[in-house]
């Protein structure tokens, strides 16, 4: 999936709330434009927590590894995945193709 | 235990992988030059070594739950707590199951009983990742030693 979509609302909100609580970011400084690695300094470990409690509060699994392996080997550019609207896209397509499943 | 090698647990008494849990069974040597400056004349097992004992038993776990395809290592400790003194000589059951199974790290919560009484919890955060050149054989050595997947629950 790589075509480009904006992730809803409610869910940037969330996970703006989740990434300001988790890597003690000002929450005014998250906007759906950012960048989670250039624009906020979220480091790999941080960014684990944050998958954590993205994980926690979606039910889903973000496929961190294969991100990871796509981007080292240049197949997506890491905005796909770390800026935030495409990262809340991709949260949202992941709990629709859970909800799909059930 | 040989504290000073890092060698936490003695041996597995109970994995059911399925549940995602482990009981392990460490023994608190009656010696080590660990207890020479923790403290002197009054031997207790330090805090971060519990800790290391509850991470070894959650590192454990992982291992058999990704059937060693992958290798834990710890990163984060949160909520831990040791609510009792230990020395030498004492019996330690080691607890641990898998809160979390992500992609490319996951959570545990374990916990340390004596004599059936807490005496400390955490829970923990590991990266999962490849392992290191070399370090495959060893730590499937260490597990067949402990006798990890012996008895283990499927």
């Amino acid at each position: 999936m790589s075509e480009p979509q904006t992730g809803s609302t409610a869910t940037f909100e969330r996970v703006a709330d989740i990434i300001a609580e988790t890597a003690d970011i000002p929450r005014e400084k998250i906007t759906p434009e950012s960048h989670a690695i250039d624009d906020l300094g979220i480091d790999s470990l941080a960014f684990l927590d944050i998958a954590f409690a993205v994980d926690k509060a979606f039910g889903i699994k973000l496929p961190l590894e294969r991100w990871t392996q796509e981007v080292n080997e240049g197949k997506v550019p890491a905005e796909e995945y770390f800026v935030l609207k495409n990262l809340c896209a991709r949260i949202d397509a992941l709990v629709a193709e859970k909800a799909a499943k059930a | 235990m040989r504290l000073e090698y890092f060698e936490m647990i003695d041996s597995v008494r109970h994995l059911d992988r399925a549940a995602g849990r482990i009981e392990a069974l460490a023994r608190v040597p009656e010696a080590s030059p660990v207890f020479e400056g923790h403290f002197p004349g009054y031997p207790l097992v330090p805090g971060v070594l519990l800790t290391e004992t509850m991470a070894q038993a959650s590192g454990y776990l992982i291992l058999a739950h990704l059937d060693f395809a992958s290798m834990p290592f710890l990163m984060a400790v949160d909520k831990a707590r040791f609510r009792n003194f230990v020395g030498p000589g004492a019996e330690l059951t080691v607890e641990a199951s898998l809160v979390h199974d992500g992609s490319g790290y996951a959570v545990t919560k374990a916990a340390i009983r004596v004599e059936g009484k807490a005496l400390a919890d955490a829970e923990l955060r590991f990266r999962t990742m490849p392992f290191p050149n070399g370090l495959d054989a060893p730590m499937r050595e260490r597990a067949r030693s402990i006798g990890l997947l012996d008895g283990a629950a499927a």
